[in-house]
Protein backbone atom coordinates (compact mmCIF):
# COMPACT_ATOMS: atom_id res chain seq x y z
CA UNK A 1 0.00 0.00 0.00
CA UNK A 2 2.70 2.25 1.05
CA UNK A 3 4.59 1.54 -2.39
CA UNK A 4 1.48 2.29 -4.51
CA UNK A 5 1.55 5.77 -2.53
CA UNK A 6 5.19 6.60 -3.33
CA UNK A 7 4.32 5.43 -6.96
CA UNK A 8 1.42 7.77 -7.00
CA UNK A 9 3.30 11.17 -5.32
CA UNK A 10 5.96 10.22 -7.48
CA UNK A 11 4.10 10.08 -10.77
CA UNK A 12 2.26 13.07 -9.90
CA UNK A 13 5.18 15.23 -10.10
CA UNK A 14 6.50 13.92 -13.04
CA UNK A 15 3.28 14.58 -14.58
CA UNK A 16 3.29 18.42 -13.28
CA UNK A 17 7.18 18.47 -14.47
CA UNK A 18 5.61 17.00 -18.01
CA UNK A 19 2.75 19.69 -18.36
CA UNK A 20 5.46 22.53 -17.18
CA UNK A 21 7.93 21.15 -20.14
CA UNK A 22 5.38 21.23 -22.44
CA UNK A 23 5.10 25.07 -21.98
CA UNK A 24 1.64 25.71 -23.21
CA UNK A 25 0.61 26.82 -19.42
CA UNK A 26 2.92 29.49 -17.43
CA UNK A 27 3.02 26.92 -14.20
CA UNK A 28 6.49 26.71 -12.03
CA UNK A 29 8.26 23.66 -12.04
CA UNK A 30 8.27 21.49 -9.77
CA UNK A 31 12.07 22.62 -8.81
CA UNK A 32 11.57 26.52 -9.05
CA UNK A 33 8.65 25.64 -6.31
CA UNK A 34 11.58 23.36 -4.76
CA UNK A 35 13.95 26.64 -4.75
CA UNK A 36 11.25 29.12 -3.28
CA UNK A 37 9.83 27.03 -0.76
CA UNK A 38 13.34 26.78 0.67
CA UNK A 39 14.05 30.09 -0.09
CA UNK A 40 11.26 30.83 2.34
CA UNK A 41 11.97 28.19 4.71
CA UNK A 42 15.50 29.84 5.16
CA UNK A 43 14.15 33.12 5.35
CA UNK A 44 11.61 32.01 8.27
CA UNK A 45 8.57 33.40 6.74
CA UNK A 46 6.98 29.70 5.59
CA UNK A 47 7.70 28.88 9.45
CA UNK A 48 6.22 32.36 10.76
CA UNK A 49 3.07 31.39 8.18
CA UNK A 50 2.19 28.64 9.02
CA UNK A 51 2.25 29.07 12.61
CA UNK A 52 0.11 32.04 12.30
CA UNK A 53 -2.48 30.19 10.53
CA UNK A 54 -1.73 26.80 12.85
CA UNK A 55 -2.12 29.30 15.94
CA UNK A 56 -5.69 30.47 14.36
CA UNK A 57 -6.87 27.03 13.83
CA UNK A 58 -6.15 25.14 16.70
CA UNK A 59 -7.48 28.05 19.10
CA UNK A 60 -10.81 28.67 17.31
CA UNK A 61 -11.11 24.68 16.72
CA UNK A 62 -10.50 23.52 20.50
CA UNK A 63 -12.79 26.28 21.66
CA UNK A 64 -15.32 25.00 19.14
CA UNK A 65 -14.47 21.32 20.23
CA UNK A 66 -14.91 21.84 24.14
CA UNK A 67 -18.08 23.74 23.57
CA UNK A 68 -19.52 20.99 21.08
CA UNK A 69 -19.37 18.50 23.22
CA UNK A 70 -21.52 19.30 26.52
CA UNK A 71 -23.81 21.09 23.97
CA UNK A 72 -24.27 17.52 21.94
CA UNK A 73 -24.31 15.70 25.33
CA UNK A 74 -27.18 18.01 26.55
CA UNK A 75 -29.16 17.94 23.40
CA UNK A 76 -28.89 14.10 23.17
CA UNK A 77 -29.36 13.41 26.48
CA UNK A 78 -32.49 15.82 27.27
CA UNK A 79 -35.38 16.39 24.80
CA UNK A 80 -35.96 20.32 26.66
CA UNK A 81 -32.33 21.20 25.53
CA UNK A 82 -32.54 19.29 21.80
CA UNK A 83 -35.67 21.10 21.34
CA UNK A 84 -34.39 24.38 22.20
CA UNK A 85 -30.45 24.29 20.56
CA UNK A 86 -31.50 22.44 17.20
CA UNK A 87 -32.97 24.75 15.61
CA UNK A 88 -29.86 27.16 15.59
CA UNK A 89 -27.57 24.67 15.15
CA UNK A 90 -29.91 23.13 11.91
CA UNK A 91 -30.04 26.94 10.95
CA UNK A 92 -26.21 27.75 10.99
CA UNK A 93 -25.07 24.47 9.39
CA UNK A 94 -26.24 25.71 6.27
CA UNK A 95 -24.54 29.30 6.07
CA UNK A 96 -21.10 28.63 5.13
CA UNK A 97 -18.66 30.03 8.03
CA UNK A 98 -16.95 32.36 5.39
CA UNK A 99 -20.57 34.10 4.57
CA UNK A 100 -19.86 35.02 8.48
CA UNK A 101 -16.66 37.14 7.76
CA UNK A 102 -18.42 40.40 6.50
CA UNK A 103 -20.36 40.63 9.62
CA UNK A 104 -17.74 39.45 12.69
CA UNK A 105 -15.09 41.89 10.50
CA UNK A 106 -17.85 44.85 11.15
CA UNK A 107 -18.21 43.63 15.15
CA UNK A 108 -15.40 42.15 15.57
CA UNK A 109 -12.95 44.41 14.16
CA UNK A 110 -10.00 43.31 11.86
CA UNK A 111 -7.65 41.41 14.37
CA UNK A 112 -7.50 38.00 15.39
CA UNK A 113 -10.81 37.95 17.00
CA UNK A 114 -12.92 37.62 13.94
CA UNK A 115 -11.06 34.69 12.15
CA UNK A 116 -10.89 32.94 15.79
CA UNK A 117 -14.34 33.08 15.80
CA UNK A 118 -15.39 31.70 12.20
CA UNK A 119 -12.92 28.92 13.13
CA UNK A 120 -14.31 28.48 15.89
CA UNK A 121 -17.74 28.63 14.59
CA UNK A 122 -16.95 26.18 11.58
CA UNK A 123 -15.64 23.61 14.28
CA UNK A 124 -18.44 23.92 16.65
CA UNK A 125 -21.26 23.21 13.94
CA UNK A 126 -19.17 20.08 12.84
CA UNK A 127 -18.86 18.22 16.75
CA UNK A 128 -22.10 19.37 17.46
CA UNK A 129 -23.83 17.22 15.32
CA UNK A 130 -21.74 14.78 15.67
CA UNK A 131 -21.85 14.08 18.92
CA UNK A 132 -25.86 14.89 19.25
CA UNK A 133 -26.00 11.66 16.48
CA UNK A 134 -23.56 9.32 19.08
CA UNK A 135 -25.93 9.97 22.19
CA UNK A 136 -28.72 9.48 20.17
CA UNK A 137 -27.88 6.08 18.55
CA UNK A 138 -26.70 4.68 21.54
CA UNK A 139 -27.68 1.08 22.03
CA UNK A 140 -30.76 0.93 24.46
CA UNK A 141 -29.79 -2.33 25.20
CA UNK A 142 -26.38 -1.25 26.85
CA UNK A 143 -28.09 1.42 29.14
CA UNK A 144 -30.75 -1.29 29.81
CA UNK A 145 -27.74 -3.44 30.89
CA UNK A 146 -26.26 -0.31 32.90
CA UNK A 147 -29.60 -0.33 34.85
CA UNK A 148 -30.30 -3.58 35.53
CA UNK A 149 -26.90 -3.83 37.14
CA UNK A 150 -27.92 -0.91 39.09
CA UNK A 151 -26.35 2.09 37.41
CA UNK A 152 -28.49 5.37 38.19
CA UNK A 153 -28.17 8.05 35.41
CA UNK A 154 -25.21 10.06 36.39
CA UNK A 155 -23.83 6.62 36.13
CA UNK A 156 -25.05 5.74 32.63
CA UNK A 157 -24.00 8.67 31.23
CA UNK A 158 -20.20 8.36 32.58
CA UNK A 159 -20.03 4.66 31.74
CA UNK A 160 -21.74 4.33 28.94
CA UNK A 161 -23.37 7.40 26.85
CA UNK A 162 -19.55 9.00 27.00
CA UNK A 163 -17.87 5.73 25.63
CA UNK A 164 -20.20 4.90 23.30
CA UNK A 165 -20.44 8.26 21.66
CA UNK A 166 -16.70 8.51 21.67
CA UNK A 167 -16.51 6.60 18.12
CA UNK A 168 -19.36 9.91 17.02
CA UNK A 169 -17.93 12.02 18.80
CA UNK A 170 -13.98 11.36 16.99
CA UNK A 171 -15.34 11.28 13.58
CA UNK A 172 -17.13 14.80 13.81
CA UNK A 173 -13.70 16.62 15.78
CA UNK A 174 -12.09 15.33 12.29
CA UNK A 175 -14.80 16.57 10.09
CA UNK A 176 -14.68 19.82 12.24
CA UNK A 177 -10.53 20.44 11.76
CA UNK A 178 -11.03 19.54 8.06
CA UNK A 179 -13.71 22.81 7.90
CA UNK A 180 -11.89 24.91 10.53
CA UNK A 181 -8.57 24.52 7.99
CA UNK A 182 -10.83 25.51 5.28
CA UNK A 183 -11.78 28.09 6.74
CA UNK A 184 -8.77 29.54 8.45
CA UNK A 185 -7.07 29.58 4.70
CA UNK A 186 -10.02 31.62 3.19
CA UNK A 187 -10.71 33.87 6.17
CA UNK A 188 -7.05 34.93 5.47
CA UNK A 189 -7.71 35.53 2.24
CA UNK A 190 -9.76 38.10 2.80
CA UNK A 191 -8.58 39.55 5.81
CA UNK A 192 -5.09 39.18 7.38
CA UNK A 193 -1.76 40.32 7.66
CA UNK A 194 -0.31 36.90 8.66
CA UNK A 195 -0.72 33.13 7.79
CA UNK A 196 -0.84 31.03 4.60
CA UNK A 197 -3.79 32.54 3.14
CA UNK A 198 -2.46 35.71 3.39
CA UNK A 199 1.06 35.01 1.77
CA UNK A 200 -0.94 33.75 -1.09
CA UNK A 201 -2.96 36.57 -1.38
CA UNK A 202 0.02 39.04 -1.62
CA UNK A 203 1.94 36.75 -4.01
CA UNK A 204 -0.82 36.75 -6.19
CA UNK A 205 -0.30 40.70 -6.85
CA UNK A 206 3.21 40.27 -7.55
CA UNK A 207 2.61 37.24 -9.83
CA UNK A 208 4.86 35.43 -7.79
CA UNK A 209 3.52 31.40 -8.82
CA UNK A 210 6.05 29.74 -7.08
CA UNK A 211 5.29 31.24 -3.44
CA UNK A 212 1.36 30.41 -4.51
CA UNK A 213 2.36 26.88 -5.06
CA UNK A 214 4.56 26.45 -1.60
CA UNK A 215 1.59 28.05 0.53
CA UNK A 216 -0.71 25.30 -1.39
CA UNK A 217 1.49 22.30 -0.83
CA UNK A 218 2.35 23.73 3.34
CA UNK A 219 -1.67 23.90 3.27
CA UNK A 220 -2.14 20.52 2.17
CA UNK A 221 0.70 19.03 4.18
CA UNK A 222 -0.38 20.44 7.41
CA UNK A 223 -4.19 19.71 6.80
CA UNK A 224 -3.31 16.11 5.90
CA UNK A 225 -0.86 15.96 8.81
CA UNK A 226 -3.12 17.12 11.43
CA UNK A 227 -6.09 14.47 10.02
CA UNK A 228 -4.00 11.85 9.91
CA UNK A 229 -2.73 12.64 13.94
CA UNK A 230 -6.70 12.77 14.81
CA UNK A 231 -6.95 9.20 12.88
CA UNK A 232 -4.52 7.86 15.00
CA UNK A 233 -5.98 9.02 17.75
CA UNK A 234 -9.47 8.02 16.59
CA UNK A 235 -7.85 4.20 16.18
CA UNK A 236 -6.49 4.38 19.73
CA UNK A 237 -9.42 5.18 21.67
CA UNK A 238 -11.95 3.27 19.86
CA UNK A 239 -10.45 0.25 19.46
CA UNK A 240 -13.20 -1.67 20.82
CA UNK A 241 -14.85 -0.82 17.44
CA UNK A 242 -15.47 -4.00 15.16
CA UNK A 243 -14.27 -3.09 12.55
CA UNK A 244 -15.65 -4.70 8.73
CA UNK B 1 -43.36 -23.31 48.89
CA UNK B 2 -43.03 -18.75 49.00
CA UNK B 3 -43.80 -17.02 45.62
CA UNK B 4 -40.48 -14.96 44.37
CA UNK B 5 -42.34 -13.56 41.57
CA UNK B 6 -45.96 -12.62 41.15
CA UNK B 7 -47.48 -10.92 38.19
CA UNK B 8 -50.97 -9.62 39.22
CA UNK B 9 -53.25 -9.00 36.27
CA UNK B 10 -50.17 -6.99 34.71
CA UNK B 11 -51.28 -5.72 31.03
CA UNK B 12 -49.24 -3.76 28.58
CA UNK B 13 -50.07 -1.65 25.56
CA UNK B 14 -47.95 0.00 23.05
CA UNK B 15 -49.54 2.82 21.37
CA UNK B 16 -49.61 1.96 17.20
CA UNK B 17 -50.67 5.81 15.80
CA UNK B 18 -54.29 6.04 16.33
CA UNK B 19 -55.24 2.66 17.62
CA UNK B 20 -53.06 0.47 20.72
CA UNK B 21 -51.69 -2.82 20.44
CA UNK B 22 -51.69 -5.06 23.63
CA UNK B 23 -48.51 -6.88 24.26
CA UNK B 24 -49.34 -8.42 27.40
CA UNK B 25 -53.52 -8.90 28.40
CA UNK B 26 -53.98 -9.71 32.18
CA UNK B 27 -51.25 -12.01 32.98
CA UNK B 28 -51.08 -13.70 36.29
CA UNK B 29 -48.32 -15.80 37.01
CA UNK B 30 -46.80 -16.99 40.19
CA UNK B 31 -43.18 -18.13 40.37
CA UNK B 32 -41.40 -19.72 43.61
CA UNK B 33 -38.47 -19.53 44.98
CA UNK B 34 -35.97 -21.50 43.80
CA UNK B 35 -37.97 -22.51 40.41
CA UNK B 36 -37.04 -22.48 36.97
CA UNK B 37 -39.66 -21.42 34.90
CA UNK B 38 -39.13 -20.86 30.73
CA UNK B 39 -41.91 -19.13 28.44
CA UNK B 40 -42.54 -19.76 25.34
CA UNK B 41 -45.16 -18.84 22.45
CA UNK B 42 -45.43 -17.47 18.97
CA UNK B 43 -43.89 -13.95 18.57
CA UNK B 44 -46.35 -11.11 19.82
CA UNK B 45 -47.18 -13.33 23.00
CA UNK B 46 -45.72 -10.53 25.32
CA UNK B 47 -43.20 -13.13 26.54
CA UNK B 48 -40.43 -10.59 26.18
CA UNK B 49 -42.50 -7.84 27.53
CA UNK B 50 -43.24 -10.14 30.48
CA UNK B 51 -39.57 -10.38 31.40
CA UNK B 52 -38.73 -6.06 30.75
CA UNK B 53 -41.85 -5.31 33.25
CA UNK B 54 -40.30 -8.23 36.18
CA UNK B 55 -37.00 -6.25 35.29
CA UNK B 56 -38.09 -3.15 36.02
CA UNK B 57 -37.55 -1.67 32.03
CA UNK B 58 -41.08 -1.30 30.98
CA UNK B 59 -43.86 -0.03 33.34
CA UNK B 60 -46.93 -2.20 32.65
CA UNK B 61 -50.08 -0.29 31.99
CA UNK B 62 -51.84 -1.35 34.50
CA UNK B 63 -51.20 -4.31 36.92
CA UNK B 64 -48.15 -4.82 39.32
CA UNK B 65 -45.64 -7.16 39.31
CA UNK B 66 -44.17 -8.47 43.11
CA UNK B 67 -40.82 -9.55 44.06
CA UNK B 68 -40.50 -10.76 47.41
CA UNK B 69 -44.18 -9.26 48.36
CA UNK B 70 -42.59 -5.45 47.05
CA UNK B 71 -43.79 -3.70 43.98
CA UNK B 72 -41.21 -3.97 41.34
CA UNK B 73 -40.79 -0.16 40.06
CA UNK B 74 -37.45 -0.65 38.16
CA UNK B 75 -34.73 -2.23 37.70
CA UNK B 76 -32.65 -3.61 40.73
CA UNK B 77 -29.26 -5.70 41.50
CA UNK B 78 -30.84 -8.47 43.17
CA UNK B 79 -32.24 -9.36 39.35
CA UNK B 80 -30.21 -10.06 36.60
CA UNK B 81 -31.17 -9.98 33.34
CA UNK B 82 -29.66 -11.55 30.40
CA UNK B 83 -30.08 -10.20 27.08
CA UNK B 84 -30.53 -12.13 23.56
CA UNK B 85 -27.81 -9.65 22.33
CA UNK B 86 -25.62 -10.31 24.89
CA UNK B 87 -25.13 -6.45 25.72
CA UNK B 88 -21.43 -6.08 26.60
CA UNK B 89 -19.70 -3.23 27.05
CA UNK B 90 -17.37 -3.29 23.69
CA UNK B 91 -15.10 -0.76 25.20
CA UNK B 92 -14.46 -3.02 28.16
CA UNK B 93 -12.45 -6.17 28.38
CA UNK B 94 -14.14 -9.65 29.59
CA UNK B 95 -13.08 -8.51 33.03
CA UNK B 96 -14.11 -5.35 33.52
CA UNK B 97 -17.41 -6.13 31.79
CA UNK B 98 -17.95 -8.71 35.19
CA UNK B 99 -16.80 -6.01 36.89
CA UNK B 100 -19.16 -3.37 36.21
CA UNK B 101 -21.68 -4.59 38.68
CA UNK B 102 -19.36 -4.73 41.12
CA UNK B 103 -17.88 -1.55 40.65
CA UNK B 104 -21.64 0.01 40.79
CA UNK B 105 -22.24 -1.94 44.31
CA UNK B 106 -18.80 -0.27 45.65
CA UNK B 107 -17.20 -3.14 46.47
CA UNK B 108 -13.36 -2.68 46.83
CA UNK B 109 -10.69 -3.58 44.31
CA UNK B 110 -9.68 -6.62 45.42
CA UNK B 111 -12.90 -7.98 46.19
CA UNK B 112 -13.88 -6.75 42.82
CA UNK B 113 -10.75 -8.85 40.97
CA UNK B 114 -11.76 -12.26 43.45
CA UNK B 115 -15.55 -12.17 42.30
CA UNK B 116 -15.23 -11.42 38.94
CA UNK B 117 -12.13 -13.78 38.22
CA UNK B 118 -14.17 -16.60 39.82
CA UNK B 119 -17.36 -16.21 37.91
CA UNK B 120 -15.27 -15.81 34.76
CA UNK B 121 -13.22 -19.07 35.49
CA UNK B 122 -16.87 -20.90 36.17
CA UNK B 123 -17.67 -19.50 32.98
CA UNK B 124 -14.54 -21.03 31.12
CA UNK B 125 -13.33 -17.57 29.78
CA UNK B 126 -10.28 -17.76 31.99
CA UNK B 127 -7.86 -17.75 28.91
CA UNK B 128 -9.88 -14.64 27.85
CA UNK B 129 -10.64 -12.72 30.52
CA UNK B 130 -8.50 -8.98 29.56
CA UNK B 131 -9.77 -9.72 25.75
CA UNK B 132 -12.05 -7.20 24.41
CA UNK B 133 -15.93 -8.39 23.43
CA UNK B 134 -15.11 -8.09 19.71
CA UNK B 135 -13.21 -11.15 19.68
CA UNK B 136 -14.89 -13.13 21.16
CA UNK B 137 -17.55 -15.90 19.70
CA UNK B 138 -21.08 -15.71 20.34
CA UNK B 139 -21.96 -18.22 23.29
CA UNK B 140 -18.68 -16.92 24.38
CA UNK B 141 -20.04 -13.33 24.62
CA UNK B 142 -23.00 -14.37 26.41
CA UNK B 143 -20.68 -16.98 29.07
CA UNK B 144 -19.46 -13.17 29.61
CA UNK B 145 -22.90 -11.62 30.46
CA UNK B 146 -24.21 -14.53 31.92
CA UNK B 147 -20.84 -14.02 34.45
CA UNK B 148 -21.65 -10.16 34.62
CA UNK B 149 -25.25 -10.97 35.52
CA UNK B 150 -23.93 -13.75 38.12
CA UNK B 151 -21.56 -11.57 39.74
CA UNK B 152 -23.70 -9.11 41.49
CA UNK B 153 -25.34 -11.97 43.53
CA UNK B 154 -29.39 -12.04 42.07
CA UNK B 155 -31.44 -13.77 43.79
CA UNK B 156 -33.49 -13.91 40.47
CA UNK B 157 -32.45 -14.20 36.76
CA UNK B 158 -34.42 -13.24 33.99
CA UNK B 159 -33.53 -14.33 30.50
CA UNK B 160 -34.83 -13.26 27.38
CA UNK B 161 -34.09 -15.72 24.70
CA UNK B 162 -30.25 -15.82 25.87
CA UNK B 163 -29.42 -18.46 23.55
CA UNK B 164 -31.47 -17.49 20.14
CA UNK B 165 -28.61 -16.24 18.34
CA UNK B 166 -26.27 -19.46 19.23
CA UNK B 167 -25.62 -22.65 17.13
CA UNK B 168 -27.31 -25.61 17.30
CA UNK B 169 -24.25 -27.78 19.46
CA UNK B 170 -23.16 -24.56 21.54
CA UNK B 171 -26.76 -23.87 23.31
CA UNK B 172 -27.17 -27.30 24.15
CA UNK B 173 -23.52 -26.58 26.37
CA UNK B 174 -24.83 -23.41 27.39
CA UNK B 175 -28.43 -25.63 28.50
CA UNK B 176 -25.91 -27.73 30.87
CA UNK B 177 -24.25 -24.85 32.05
CA UNK B 178 -27.11 -22.75 33.08
CA UNK B 179 -28.27 -25.64 34.72
CA UNK B 180 -25.16 -26.61 36.47
CA UNK B 181 -24.90 -23.13 37.88
CA UNK B 182 -29.03 -23.20 39.21
CA UNK B 183 -28.62 -26.52 40.91
CA UNK B 184 -25.53 -25.35 43.13
CA UNK B 185 -27.06 -21.79 43.58
CA UNK B 186 -30.92 -22.01 43.60
CA UNK B 187 -31.95 -18.89 42.20
CA UNK B 188 -35.37 -18.53 40.32
CA UNK B 189 -34.91 -18.20 36.72
CA UNK B 190 -37.39 -17.37 34.20
CA UNK B 191 -36.35 -18.15 30.89
CA UNK B 192 -37.48 -16.87 27.74
CA UNK B 193 -37.59 -19.07 24.54
CA UNK B 194 -38.70 -19.49 20.91
CA UNK B 195 -37.19 -23.29 21.04
CA UNK B 196 -40.18 -25.55 22.30
CA UNK B 197 -37.22 -28.66 23.29
CA UNK B 198 -35.09 -25.29 25.29
CA UNK B 199 -37.96 -25.10 27.09
CA UNK B 200 -38.81 -28.67 28.46
CA UNK B 201 -35.10 -29.59 29.04
CA UNK B 202 -34.49 -26.69 31.55
CA UNK B 203 -37.81 -26.17 33.17
CA UNK B 204 -39.96 -27.21 36.12
CA UNK B 205 -43.22 -25.45 34.46
CA UNK B 206 -43.44 -24.54 30.92
CA UNK B 207 -45.46 -20.94 30.31
CA UNK B 208 -47.17 -21.16 27.15
CA UNK B 209 -48.41 -18.19 25.79
CA UNK B 210 -50.57 -17.08 22.92
CA UNK B 211 -50.49 -14.12 21.00
CA UNK B 212 -53.11 -11.32 19.94
CA UNK B 213 -53.50 -10.18 22.84
CA UNK B 214 -50.18 -11.32 24.89
CA UNK B 215 -51.64 -13.58 27.55
CA UNK B 216 -51.18 -16.77 29.34
CA UNK B 217 -52.40 -19.73 27.54
CA UNK B 218 -51.34 -23.19 29.02
CA UNK B 219 -49.03 -24.06 32.21
CA UNK B 220 -47.12 -27.53 31.13
CA UNK B 221 -45.59 -29.24 34.43
CA UNK B 222 -42.35 -31.08 33.30
CA UNK B 223 -42.41 -34.18 35.68
CA UNK B 224 -38.57 -34.68 35.33
CA UNK B 225 -36.31 -34.96 38.16
CA UNK B 226 -33.01 -33.06 38.11
CA UNK B 227 -30.34 -32.71 37.03
CA UNK B 228 -31.38 -33.32 33.66
CA UNK B 229 -30.05 -35.70 31.32
CA UNK B 230 -29.06 -36.46 27.87
CA UNK B 231 -31.00 -39.87 28.21
CA UNK B 232 -33.72 -37.72 29.50
CA UNK B 233 -33.42 -35.47 26.85
CA UNK B 234 -34.22 -38.84 24.39
CA UNK B 235 -36.28 -40.20 26.63
CA UNK B 236 -40.37 -41.03 25.61
CA UNK B 237 -41.47 -39.35 28.78
CA UNK B 238 -39.46 -36.27 27.28
CA UNK B 239 -41.07 -36.27 24.12
CA UNK B 240 -44.49 -36.54 25.65
CA UNK B 241 -44.21 -33.32 27.38
CA UNK B 242 -42.39 -31.93 24.43
CA UNK B 243 -45.58 -32.78 22.15
CA UNK B 244 -48.05 -31.34 25.13
CA UNK B 245 -46.15 -28.04 24.97
CA UNK B 246 -45.50 -28.47 20.85
CA UNK B 247 -49.30 -28.60 20.29
CA UNK B 248 -49.57 -25.88 22.72
CA UNK B 249 -47.62 -23.71 21.02
CA UNK B 250 -47.95 -24.52 17.78
CA UNK B 251 -51.77 -25.51 17.64
CA UNK B 252 -53.22 -22.24 18.99
CA UNK B 253 -55.64 -19.93 16.96
CA UNK B 254 -52.17 -18.67 14.55
CA UNK B 255 -51.44 -15.06 15.20
CA UNK B 256 -52.33 -13.13 11.88
CA UNK B 257 -49.45 -11.68 10.29
CA UNK B 258 -50.67 -8.06 11.16
CA UNK B 259 -50.13 -9.35 14.90
CA UNK B 260 -46.26 -10.72 13.85
CA UNK B 261 -45.27 -7.49 12.37
CA UNK B 262 -46.24 -5.58 15.44
CA UNK B 263 -43.62 -7.59 17.15
CA UNK B 264 -41.24 -7.77 14.94
CA UNK B 265 -41.69 -3.66 14.40
CA UNK B 266 -41.45 -3.55 18.67
CA UNK B 267 -38.21 -5.51 17.87
CA UNK B 268 -36.41 -3.29 15.78
CA UNK B 269 -36.81 -0.06 17.45
CA UNK B 270 -35.56 -1.46 20.52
Amino acid sequence: MLAMNVVAVVGGVALWSAVVAWGKVGLPSPLQVLVRALELARTGQLLTDALASLRRVLLGFCLGVALAVPVGFLMGWYRLARGLIEPFVQFFRMIPPLAIIPLAIVTMGIGETPKVFVIFLAAFLSSVVATFQGVVSVDKTLINAARVLGAGDATIFRRVIVPASMPFILVGMRIGLGAAWATVVAAELIAAQSGLGFRMQQAQLYYDLATIFVSLIAIGVLGLTMDRLLLALENRLTRWQERI
Amino acid sequence: MSDKISFRNVSHRFALGDSSFTALDRLSLDVADGEFVTVVGPSGCGKSTAINIAAGLVKPTSGEVLVDGRQVGGPGPERGVIFQQYALFPWLTVRKNVEFGLRLARKSAAERRRTAQHFIDLVGLGEFADALPKVLSGGMKQRCAIARAYAVNPTILLMDEPFGALDALTRVQMQDQVLAAWSRERRTVMFVTHDVDEAVYLAKRVIVMASRPGRLYEIVLVDLPYPRTEAMRLSPEFAEIRKRVWNAVYHQQPASMEAADDEDNRRRSK
